[in-house]
């Protein structure tokens, strides 16, 4: 069964109220089918787990923008100032996570870990209410894994079976999420035919990938 | 030449050929404005690139080639690009020679506090508490004082970055130095004297030898 979908089809299977992974830092390497898509269709009590919000009108900018989002889980939101407004009138829940943290937690929800031990945040508010454990000399907090019912991934190229390669700094979070979510759904800038991408090129198994979005797709 | 540029051009000299090499947004970015480009230093963006470089040409920006701030940036022959893991995984793993941060306050014993003032601002630590914590040296590039108010300070008042000592401290004013005994003021900026120095600082500051006057790159 042919894993090319309309961007219009593949958003209709996201419920209001999902926990949405979403690719991308500062906009660069999030989907922007599939965000535009998302604000027509008016899915509303998102989850966003994302590095940042970028800035209004950009990006998950625009989840924001439209009132879709109910809580974030990011290492930034100090680009965009809507969030911040949401956030301290109450109306907007932000989980802050060291951006290292952030992607060893999608990491190990991907890959059946049930978290990580950093340093990173030890003695710190990010370390608050946090499990620790001594090993070796070093104090780690445990971080634990987390995952998402749906991740939106952006990249440069897939083939027809869904395998994905990224292009430089639009590659980011995406292939950590690809990992991490019950349903994945790519947006990539073209797709091109099985074989076109060379193994070594491929970066997300094409295992991982269950609906490759498509403009031209008409369903 | 203007307080950020004294700044930028003095924590310039602190980069040695070979060296991976994190600026922060802002001010740290400067730095890379003020070495040769045969310095031999690597520059890593935490979204994911080693080998950046200044703005592309008019016409060559992408929307796939960014710094963290998201602005579009170039890439230099042999530059590499990875996912946010492996960005971390080099920040984290001790394989980051230097991280040069802004700083809101130092504290006395040399802890650094950069990412949130509680009420007021709160954009996120970002990558901040992973730099902090990994980078083999850590170097603070801030203004001496805010509105007037000391920067450097007894004890920081405000959510710390990391609980670990930051290794240098480059101010327009001075270069301190901060240590197991306390901080060491090292220089004074040309014209300050180590009596404007110690007037615009709350922490104590040490000075086992006479302070020299700060260097600042060509």
């Amino acid at each position: 069964m042919s894993k090319v979908s309309s961007v219009a089809a593949a958003v209709e299977q996201i419920p209001d109220g999902a926990v949405l992974m979403i690719g991308g830092f500062m906009g660069a390497g999030t989907p922007p089918l599939l965000i535009d898509e998302l604000v027509r269709q008016g899915k509303k009590n998102l989850t966003v787990i994302a590095n940042d919000t970028a800035r209004p009108g950009i990006g998950i900018g625009k989840l924001i923008d439209a009132g879709l989002v109910k809580k974030v889980i990011a290492s930034h939101i100090g680009t965009n100032p809507q969030t911040q407004k949401l956030m301290i009138a109450g109306e907007l829940e932000v989980d802050l996570v060291p951006q290292g943290t952030l992607a060893e937690r999608v990491r190990a929800g991907g890959s059946g870990l049930g978290g990580v031990l950093t340093p990173t945040g030890v003695g710190t508010t990010a370390g608050e209410g946090k499990k620790t454990v001594e090993l070796n000399g070093t104090t780690y907090l445990v971080e634990e894994a987390i995952k998402a019912d749906i991740a939106l991934i952006s990249a440069r190229s897939a083939d027809y079976s869904g395998n994905l390669r990224y292009s430089l700094t639009s590659r980011n979070f995406n292939p950590l999420m690809a990992l991490a979510a019950e349903l994945v759904i790519a947006e990539p800038n073209e797709i091109l035919p099985v074989g076109c991408i060379e193994p070594d090129a491929v970066v997300t198994p094409h295992v991982l990938v269950d609906v490759i979005v498509a403009k031209g797709a008409e369903k | 030449m203007n307080e950020k540029e004294i700044i930028a051009r003095r924590v310039a000299l602190e980069l040695k050929r070979g060296d991976l090499v994190n600026l922060g947004i802002g001010l740290p970015t400067m730095v890379a404005n003020y070495l040769p480009s045969d310095a031999g230093i690597s520059f890593q963006s935490e979204n994911g690139i080693i080998g950046m470089s200044a703005l592309p040409d008019p016409g060559l920006a992408g929307t796939d080639l960014t710094d963290a701030g998201g602005s579009p940036i170039g890439a230099l022959p042999g530059a590499c690009a990875f996912d946010s893991a492996m960005s971390f995984a080099l920040i984290r793993g001790g394989h980051l020679d230097v991280t040069v941060l802004g700083g809101l306050q130092v504290d006395e014993e040399g802890q650094l506090a950069n990412w949130m003032v509680p009420g007021k601002m709160v954009p996120g630590m970002g990558g901040a508490m992973d730099l902090v914590s990994g980078a083999k040296r850590v170097i603070v590039a801030m203004t001496h004082t805010a509105k007037g108010a000391p920067k450097i300070i007894r004890k920081c008042t405000l959510p710390l970055t990391s609980v670990r000592r930051v290794d240098l401290v480059v101010t327009e004013m001075a270069v301190i130095q901060p240590t197991e005994e306390g901080l060491v003021l090292l220089e004074t900026a040309p014209g300050v004297t180590v009596d404007q120095v110690v007037a615009a600082s709350e922490a104590k500051l040490l000075m086992p030898k006479v302070p020299g006057v700060m260097g600042i790159a060509a």
